[in-house]
């Protein structure tokens, strides 16, 4: 009896894990025998990670203390549990964003990757073991390169899929050596009792130091942070919009989860190494993220070069090595995916009527779809820190962190940074509100998927930035799971 | 008192700015009505909150307090004191006039006055706030729309340059305090965000004499002080009429309220400490602002300038750290608020009609005008501190002060006044008197019924604060002794 409800406790643990298995049949099947709704595709596939979602919260909420289930390989706890939650609602939008658009809006296939990959990336949060690790990483990873090409038509799409891959098989096979070198120098895979093999036996911290940074460069790889950037622009113009949409969103909050966790237990010892390593990251990350996206021309890598200074920002929260710190790397996140998953809806619509990703072709868009230039000014505005949208609240939790660790120098760089990031920022929306162009009598079409997404996305930009404390709340449960 | 009053005068206008935006745009007359009905309201009830302030009691008066994010101490609390009610008013006149001062935008005005309202919410959040997160909060909410504003519906010349200018130079002035009031937060121990008690933080003196010039000087860029004065003119002059009266009127104010809020207040040691090198960049203000002012052949670069001269005469009230500077830096706020708003509703009637600023193509509008004139003289004469009116209520007092810590500076600062005086007349003859010039003649259409009342309530406003220093020096009085015992001055 003992060992059933252990059991049942194990399955509700993964239940979330087990119904998007379920989901990614369903929608094959579907795609395969019901060849009229093809169209509806999308909407089932919506429906189907809402439901997940719900089910996640009703009942695979963690109970008490957190524990290791499947022999240690996942660990059920809050840190795992909010970002499956997070990672679920990028997923949802990320399929709204699909629907109808040419190519990939009815294509089976298509949905069915975005639900793996949502499944690897829960594994990803919840992976209490190198091997687990490996293998969720790579199940988020190979259906998002995928993704990545899959307008096979598309030159720059089929060069997006091929470089993602590239960098991604490049970076993994290093991540991998590191871990190897994690289980040779303790013997042990399961990052909890590895800790204490790596407490125990007198390593050099050297040592110790240049195996933390060989995984972090695969966990940098996929949050995007510099020097492992290089990828994001190419990957974020070529991809299908809402693939890009989904790559800087849930994707780098999954590559957040595991560079926390594996930070937080299997490093220590060492830890003023690697948080002065992650310092120096986060202010290359910000600084030359920030700078580069000032010279950008086509919104897509414009956005690509801001998530990379956000990475950089998301990261102060992790060098801050507090719970206050992990508390509001987890609501940054919270509140950038949000934010990018609107602009980025913006910016599919956008091309979806127009045809174009070029900032300057948004000229007039004020006057052409008032309620669209509106929602694209809230996610600019969000994305720049300025309240009351989520992105100040989140900016304001990170920099606290910092200065409470005594990292004055680099809440310095951060608000430095922000400026930069407000300058194009504000670029994007002058466009938009000032300059006139010959296109303004055309409206611009918003379907009923993409309404929802937008509406969603606002209303948690304006929550989370009014009412931010239940929030931080959950983020602070959160942060005290990891320990 | 559980109406709260405060609390509906700073989210009537964002309330009323959502309802503007869900407005179809074809209806301009319908949009004109939402907005003067909200500027009614703020306005209205800003002069109520004004009368009904008990100065017998004193202090902390309306004060609302909600929990707003209680991990980190941080609440939703609001409330008046002698210092800061009469910014609640000013804005609320400002708005007012404002919107009347607006009535003839006819590009997209649903966005004009949402995005004005916006701003209006900002300034009485901040002006209100007695927690240091709400009052950041509600700081930046007053800084971005003011680069739409400009950006949009500015002088066509400079305003990307001088919108972009203004927002980062805000922007950075802000969050460099931020980063000294979370410096405050953690040092204090304390865990609240609540000003009233971060002011018995009893932080040491070498952390405050750290941080004071992060924090003050990040606000006081807003306040227009030297040498981070320089987006204040370009900003002015690219901004349509109504905003360069919220943004010289009320906003430089926001910026020098929060430096004494937060500055001041919070760290009085520090302030203690570097008072005398506020008070050499005041002076400089003051003069400096003044030459500039009396050289620029542009009618709303010279007000442009005299405002950064005028806010110079703020600071030095705030460096003072006495009952007499404070207290005349509580009523030059107001008193210049009020009376560069009319400056800059003169200028922009003016504009509107002549398509000019440049003086020396102007002339001869008291004939056309006459009204017009009478404003911009009464403001004027305000702007020399003139007995009567309401601008030597503000100077004397800090003249006194500055004469108790340095006579010196207050023997220079007073040539500032002088050189008012010379470019103030200058405009005068140069705009208002003489001969219209041949182009000119003719084509200047009348002037509208809502400038015209708009006009009269801000010079009638600058008289009778002049006639009758009562109806508010005692009550600044009031709010700036409670600085002084925090400062610990005489």
């Amino acid at each position: 009896m003992a060992s059933q409800a252990a059991l049942g406790s194990m399955v509700i643990s993964i239940l979330p894990e087990i119904l998007l298995l379920v989901l990614v049949i369903v929608v094959l099947a579907a795609d395969l025998f019901w060849r009229a709704g093809r169209q509806y595709l999308g909407w089932l596939t919506f429906a189907g990670l809402a439901l997940t979602l719900v089910a996640a919260m009703v009942y695979s909420r963690p109970a008490g203390a957190s524990s290791l289930v499947f022999g240690g390989m996942l660990r059920h706890d809050w840190p795992a549990f909010s970002f499956q939650v997070v990672f679920l609602f990028a997923a949802a939008v990320t399929c709204l964003l699909s629907v109808g658009l040419s190519d990939i809006g009815d294509q089976g296939e298509y949905y069915a990757l975005v639900v793996v990959s949502t499944l690897g990336m829960s594994l990803m949060a919840a992976s209490a073991d190198l091997i687990m690790l490996y293998l969720s990483i790579e199940t988020t990873s190979i259906p998002l390169y995928v993704l990545a090409g899959y307008l096979k038509r598309d030159d720059k799409s089929a060069e997006s899929g091929l470089k993602y891959f590239l960098f991604g098989a490049l970076t993994s096979t290093v991540m991998l050596y590191g871990f190897s070198l994690l289980y040779g120098l303790s013997g042990e895979t399961n990052l909890y009792r590895l800790a204490e093999g790596l407490r125990v036996g007198a390593i050099t911290p050297w040592v110790l130091g240049g195996v933390a940074m060989l995984t972090v460069v695969g966990f940098g790889f996929k949050i995007a942070a510099v020097p492992f950037h290089f990828w994001t622009p190419d990957v974020y113009e070529g991809a299908p919009t809402p693939i890009a949409a989904f790559i800087s969103t849930a994707s780098k909050a999954a590559g957040f989860a595991v560079l926390v966790r594996v930070m937080l237990v299997a490093f220590p010892s060492i830890e003023f190494t690697w948080t002065a390593l992650l310092a120096a990251m986060a202010t290359a990350t910000m600084t030359i993220g920030n700078l580069l996206a000032l010279g950008q021309h086509n919104i897509k890598r414009l956005l690509a070069y801001s998530s990379v200074a956000h990475a950089g920002y998301a990261m102060i929260g992790l060098v801050a090595l507090s719970e206050l710190g992990a508390a509001s790397l987890v609501f940054y996140l919270v509140a950038y995916i949000v934010t990018n998953l609107a602009a980025f809806a913006v910016v599919v619509l956008f091309a979806r009527s127009a045809g174009s990703e070029e900032i300057a072709d948004y000229a007039g868009l004020s006057r052409r779809a008032p309620g669209l230039a509106l929602v694209m000014m809230v996610a600019m505005l969000s994305l720049a820190g300025m309240p009351p949208l989520a992105g100040f609240v989140a900016k304001f939790y990170v920099f606290a962190a910092a200065v409470q660790s005594g990292w004055i120098w680099l809440a310095f760089v951060g608000v430095l940074n922000a400026i930069a990031g407000l300058y194009y920022y504000m670029t994007v929306l002058k466009v938009i509100y000032l300059y006139r162009s010959d296109d303004e009598d055309k409206p611009i079409a918003v379907p009923g998927p993409h309404a929802l997404a937008l509406a969603l996305c606002v209303a948690a930009i304006v929550i989370v930035g009014t009412i931010s404390a239940p929030w931080l709340d959950w983020a602070m449960a959160a942060a005290k799971g990891i320990f | 008192m559980n109406f709260p009053i405060l609390s509906i005068i700073i989210f009537t206008p964002i309330t009323m700015a959502v309802l503007i935006l869900l407005l179809p745009s074809e209806r301009p007359g319908l949009i004109r009505g939402f907005a003067l009905t909200a500027a009614v309201i703020a306005a209205g009830l800003s002069v109520a909150a004004y009368i009904s302030y008990d100065q017998a009691v004193g202090g902390y008066q309306f004060v609302e307090q909600l929990r707003w994010i209680p991990a980190l101490g941080i609440s939703y609390h609001v409330g008046v004191d002698g210092m800061n009610l009469p910014l609640v008013l000013l804005t609320g006149v400002v708005i007012f006039t404002g919107v009347l001062i607006s009535w003839g935008i006819d590009d997209r005005p649903r966005e004009f006055f949402a995005f004005l309202f916006i701003l209006a919410t900002g300034v009485f959040g901040v002006f209100a706030s007695l927690d240091l997160f709400q009052l950041f909060f509600f700081f930046e909410i007053a800084v971005f729309p003011m680069y739409l504003l400009i950006v949009i519906w500015g002088w066509k010349v400079t305003r990307e340059y001088a919108a972009m200018k203004l927002t980062l130079y805000l922007f950075i002035g802000s969050v460099v305090s931020l980063v000294g009031a979370l410096a405050m937060y953690f040092t204090s121990g304390l865990g609240t965000f609540n000003m009233l008690e971060l002011e018995q933080a009893a932080f040491t003196p070498a952390f405050q004499r750290l941080w004071f010039p992060f924090v003050f000087l990040g606000f006081a860029v807003l306040g227009g002080l030297f040498p981070f004065h320089n987006w204040s003119p370009d900003g002015h002059v690219a901004a349509p009429t109504a905003v360069s009266m919220f943004h010289a009127g009320v906003l430089m104010k926001l910026g020098a309220f929060a430096a004494l809020r937060v500055g001041i207040m919070l760290l009085p040691e520090g302030a203690r400490f570097w008072a005398p090198y506020i008070l050499v960049l005041g002076t400089i203000n003051v003069i400096y602002g003044a030459l500039i002012a009396s050289v620029q052949t542009d009618f709303k670069y010279v007000i442009g300038f005299s405002s950064v001269s005028h806010m110079g005469l703020v600071m030095l009230g705030f460096a003072t750290l006495n009952l007499n500077g404070l207290t005349g830096a509580g009523l030059q706020m107001f008193s210049h608020g009020v009376m560069t708003a009319l400056f800059f509703a003169v200028v922009g009637i003016i504009y509107d009609r002549a398509h000019t600023r440049e003086i020396p193509n102007l002339g001869g509008f008291n004939k056309v005008m006459p009204l017009v004139a009478v404003a911009f003289i009464v403001g004027g004469l305000v702007s020399m501190g003139m007995p009567g009116f309401s601008g030597f209520v503000a100077e004397f007092p800090i003249f006194l002060g500055l004469w108790q810590v340095q006579p010196i500076v207050a023997l220079i600062a007073a040539l500032g006044i002088v050189i008012t005086a010379a470019y103030i007349m200058r405009v005068v003859s140069g705009v208002f008197f003489g001969d219209m010039s041949a182009e000119l003649a003719g084509h200047i259409g009348p002037v509208r019924g809502q400038d015209k009342v708009a006009l009269a309530v801000l010079a009638g406003i600058l008289i009778l604060i002049g006639i009758f220093p009562a109806v508010m020096a005692p009550m600044v009085e009031s709010g700036a002794s409670a600085v002084v015992r925090i400062v610990g001055g005489m």
